[in-house]
Formats: C-alpha cells, sequence, structure tokens
C-alpha cells in the first residue's frame, strides 16, 4: 500500500498518543459520570434487573462450552510438564492454579466482551446514530440514568458471576480430560486441587481481576456506543473500536493486577 | 441471501421447552451448513475465480500490518504475566528457575502464540470484517455486486480469507516472538534468569513446531469465513451491523477455542 500523502511518522505516533490520551480520559470521565449517578435513586433499577437477566442467559451457552473446553486444553498442555517431572498428582494443582489465577478470568473476560461489551455497543450505537438517544433527551430522561449506568452494573455484576461459575466448569472439564487422556481418577485430580498447594487467596486472586475486567469492557462498551456516529457503518466501526479497546485493556489489567494482588 | 421474512417467528416466553430446544438445533444446525457452503464456495472460487488484482494484497496490509501493534502490545504482556505467574508457582515447589525458559518457550509455540494470538485477531480482524461486509450488505452494494454478476463470494470473501491464511501465520510468530522477549526480560529482572539460561530451545521438537502451524493454518481459515458469514447474513440496518459484529467476534472466538481442542487433543493423542 503506497501512502504518498501519508503524514510522517512522527506524526502519527503523536496523533495516536493523542487519540489514546483521549479515549482514556473520555472513559474516566464517564466513569466518573457513572459513579455519580451510582445511588439507587438515580439510576433505573428495573433496566438493571432486565440488563442482569439479559446478559447472563444470552453468554451462558458460550462460558459453557469456553469453560469446558479451556479446562481441557489446559490439562493437554500440562500433561507432558507433569510426565517429565514425574509428578501426575500434581496435575490437579497445575491445572487448578492455571484456571483459577489466570485462564479462567482472562478467557471469560475476552468471551464475555465479545458477547455481551460488543452487543452493549451496537445497541447503543443504534440508538444513537437512529437518534434514539436525543429523544430520551427531548423527554427530559438522563440517558446515562435509563441506559448505560444499569448496563455498567449488570455487566461487572455479570462478568465476575460467570467467572466462579466457568473455573468450576473449567476445573470439571480438566478432570474429564485428565481421566480420559492419562488416566488420572478424578478423585485424584481433585485431591491435587484441595491439597492445600492452592489457597483461597488463587481463587480471590481471579475474582478480583474479573472485576476489574469487568469495569475496563463495561466502561469501553459503553464509551464507543455512546461516541457512535455515521449511520450504520458507524456502529460496526463502533463494536470493532469497542472490543479492541476491551481486550487491550483485559491485558494491560491484567499485568498490572497480576503484580499488585498477592 | 435469506429472507428475513421467510424465518418463523420468533420466540416468545410460552413456548414450550421442547420446542425452543428443537429451535435451537435446527438453528445450530443451518449455521452449520451454511458455514461449511460459505467454506466450499470460498475453496472453489480460490481456484476458479477473477477477482481484481491487488485485492488480497489489500487485505494482507489490512489484517496483518495494521493488527501487528495491537497483537504486539496484547502478547507482550501475556508473555510477562505469564513467566511471571508460572515462576511464582514453581517457586512455591522447588526453587530452580533454570526451566522456565524452556518450558515457556514449548509452550509459547505450541498452544499460547498461535491460540491467545488468533483470538485477539478475531477480535480486531473477526469484527473489522464483519461490519465492512454487513455494511456493504444493508446499504446493498453486495445486491448490486450481484447485479453486475460478480458473486460476493469471490469478490469479497476469497481475498479476506487468502490474506488472512498468510497474515494469521505471520503476525502470530511475529508477536509470539515479541511475548518471548518480554518473558525473558521478566525473568531477567523479577528471578535473575540470565537471557543465555533463559533462551533455551532444547524442549522444542519438531511436534510442537507442527502442532503450532497447524493451529495457525486452522485459525487463519476459520476466522474469515466465521466472520464474512456473519457479515454476509446481515439484515436491518444499523442495528444489523451491530449484530452481525458481535456474532462474528463471538463465532470465531468459540471456533477458535473448538478448533483448540481438537487440534491439541490430536496431536496429543499422535503423540506429537
Amino acid at each position: 500500500m503506497a501512502h504518498s500523502d501519508s503524514p510522517s511518522l512522527v506524526r502519527r505516533l503523536g496523533a495516536g498518543t493523542v487519540e489514546t490520551a483521549a479515549t482514556i480520559g473520555a472513559m474516566l470521565a464517564l466513569l466518573g459520570r457513572i459513579l455519580a449517578r451510582a445511588t439507587p435513586k438515580r439510576f433505573d433499577r428495573r433496566e438493571l434487573v432486565r440488563h442482569l437477566e439479559f446478559m447472563a442467559i444470552e453468554s451462558l451457552p458460550i462460558v459453557i462450552v469456553t469453560a469446558l473446553f479451556t479446562g481441557a486444553i489446559v490439562v493437554i498442555q500440562a500433561t507432558p510438564v507433569v510426565q517429565r517431572f514425574g509428578a501426575e498428582g500434581l496435575l490437579g494443582w497445575g491445572a487448578g492454579f492455571g484456571v483459577l489465577r489466570e485462564i479462567g478470568p482472562l478467557l471469560t473476560a475476552l468471551m464475555i466482551s465479545g458477547r455481551v461489551g460488543a452487543n452493549n455497543t451496537a445497541d447503543l450505537g443504534t440508538m444513537v446514530v437512529t437518534e434514539q438517544v436525543d429523544g430520551l433527551r427531548a423527554l427530559a430522561i438522563d440517558p446515562l440514568e435509563y441506559l448505560v449506568v444499569p448496563r455498567f452494573f449488570g455487566l461487572v455484576t455479570t462478568l465476575t458471576l460467570m467467572t466462579v461459575f466457568s473455573d468450576l466448569l473449567a476445573l470439571f472439564g480438566a478432570a474429564i480430560a485428565g481421566q480420559a487422556l492419562i488416566g488420572l481418577s478424578m478423585h485424584g485430580f481433585y485431591n491435587g486441587i484441595a491439597g492445600g498447594l492452592i489457597q483461597f487467596k488463587d481463587v480471590a486472586h481471579g475474582l478480583i481481576k474479573s472485576v476489574a475486567f469487568g469495569l475496563i469492557v463495561a466502561l469501553s462498551s459503553c464509551h464507543f456506543g455512546l461516541a457512535t456516529s455515521g449511520g450504520a457503518p458507524g456502529v460496526g466501526r463502533s463494536v470493532k473500536a469497542s472490543v479492541v479497546t476491551s481486550a487491550a485493556g483485559i491485558f494491560a489489567l491484567d499485568y498490572f493486577l497480576s503484580f499488585v494482588v498477592p | 441471501m435469506k429472507n428475513p421474512m421467510e424465518t418463523p417467528p420468533p420466540l416468545t416466553e410460552h413456548d414450550a421447552f421442547l420446542v425452543r430446544l428443537g429451535r435451537v438445533c435446527i438453528d445450530g444446525f443451518e449455521g452449520g451448513r451454511a458455514l461449511s457452503s460459505l467454506f466450499l464456495r470460498t475453496l472453489w472460487f480460490t481456484f476458479r475465480g477473477s477477482r481484481p488484482k491487488g485485492a488480497t494484497a489489500h487485505e494482507a496490509f489490512e489484517i496483518g500490518n495494521k493488527s501487528l501493534g495491537f497483537l504486539a502490545l496484547t502478547m507482550g504482556f501475556i508473555g510477562m504475566i505469564l513467566v511471571y505467574q508460572s515462576a511464582v508457582q514453581l517457586g512455591r515447589l522447588v526453587p530452580d528457575y533454570t526451566m522456565v525458559g524452556a518450558n515457556y518457550g514449548e509452550l509459547l509455540v505450541r498452544e499460547l502464540g498461535p491460540t491467545i494470538g488468533a483470538l485477539m485477531l478475531a477480535t480486531r480482524v473477526g469484527a473489522g470484517m464483519a461490519a465492512e461486509l454487513a455494511s456493504m450488505v444493508v446499504t446493498e452494494q453486495v445486491d448490486a455486486l450481484r447485479l453486475c454478476a460478480a458473486d460476493p463470494v469471490d469478490f469479497l470473501v476469497v481475498p479476506r480469507f487468502l490474506a488472512s491464511l498468510v497474515m494469521t501465520l505471520m503476525v502470530v510468530v511475529l508477536s509470539s516472538a515479541f511475548a518471548y522477549g518480554t518473558g525473558a526480560v521478566t525473568a531477567f529482572i523479577a528471578f535473575d534468569v540470565r537471557f543465555d539460561v533463559f533462551a533455551n530451545l532444547s524442549l522444542i521438537d519438531f511436534g510442537d513446531v507442527m502442532t503450532g502451524l497447524a493451529k495457525c493454518v486452522a485459525y487463519g481459515a476459520a476466522i474469515p469465513i466465521c466472520s464474512c458469514h456473519c457479515g454476509l447474513e446481515a439484515y436491518g440496518g444499523s442495528a444489523g451491523v451491530g449484530r452481525a459484529t458481535t456474532a462474528a467476534v463471538v463465532l470465531s472466538s468459540l471456533a477458535i477455542i473448538v478448533l483448540n481442542f481438537f487440534i491439541s487433543a490430536g496431536a496429543f493423542l499422535v503423540g506429537l
């Protein structure tokens, strides 16, 4: 691709930096406005319940499939390592550790970002480009109180609960794979998990991460939804920007939280 | 194009459980049939079609070069996280960090590089493709293509398919190398593992490389097929574009996770 009229590298780098800073700033401002409306009297509670139900039910199938397969894959990949050390009894520990601290929260967040986050952006974006949000404003209904705050809290809650659910399912999938592939009994596998090497803080580590992932997914999906412009192609662009930002944010937060959270 | 008017009425809360279950099964079967049909048509036009010159190169630039920064960012972070977490765990058992690099390298080649990289590509590239195609469908540009006797699969899907097949491999290899580098730096700073000790490739054998390559090719084929399927099935204005883009991200990510399971299990069973 020849970019005869493209600006210099420095200029593009600068534009990229300014754009990233503007996005982060807008997302933080949105977080502030959401938190200012966080008292139950300031937002629509019926909407929150409706979103909670909808988000949880619509993401159940993919969470189940993802968790079962992920647990199995963790065991498939960990098996050569534990066999090298000659310690099949440690398989439960290895799989449990990987699933609870890293893989479970990470993959659940990525899938929820794809299913619920993208859906959120598409919904809000469609409302913006079809001027339904302006309609709400004209009726003196605050779009944040009615549309954004319920989605925000709905998504954070959904992601945290789904992480608990998918942790359990992934360990179940891992136990099945361990039995099918190396003949380790489920009893032995769960002994490895409950044998004392995995502590409650490992579970808490994963759950704290999933709350943070929920915040970033909810913020970026609402931000890009509200910032949509330009008709049907604009909605597509917004959804793409939202999932890309969510994914980058999830990995960046994962890194920092891995160090900070014990 | 499926006419939305022909589809049966949407389910209500009052439908019986069996009705819902049946609907889910029929929808799943229909979706699978449509996906495999799109895949076969794509393969057919790959060898027989006549797409415009340069379209594949253009898509390759979109998929490869423009995703490289995003992939390097996310894979760089995952490299640092994994080395740190696994070394901390290893420290609880035996505080000997000499094999961290070797095990990390093997895991990166056969599992993490292809899978995490492809999940990120599915997010970025899959959403982009579906948004683009769905916008073309709802603004009737695809119908215009048909009117000009140009098959949308040949014109739109095949260039994306070929570009993704090549560029997924390229981007995954480059970003995995980057993740290996960030892992090495983390091991050096946090656990005092020297670079020459970390850069131990003795555990990576032929089977690991083949598994990784097979995954790259499978994901590279699955992402454009799933996303283009969702994009081409779009209907109903801007809401439809949003739905199609969401469905593309979910479908390609699920395809990657399921393919990962089958390729990993297959490689394990044949002993690679």
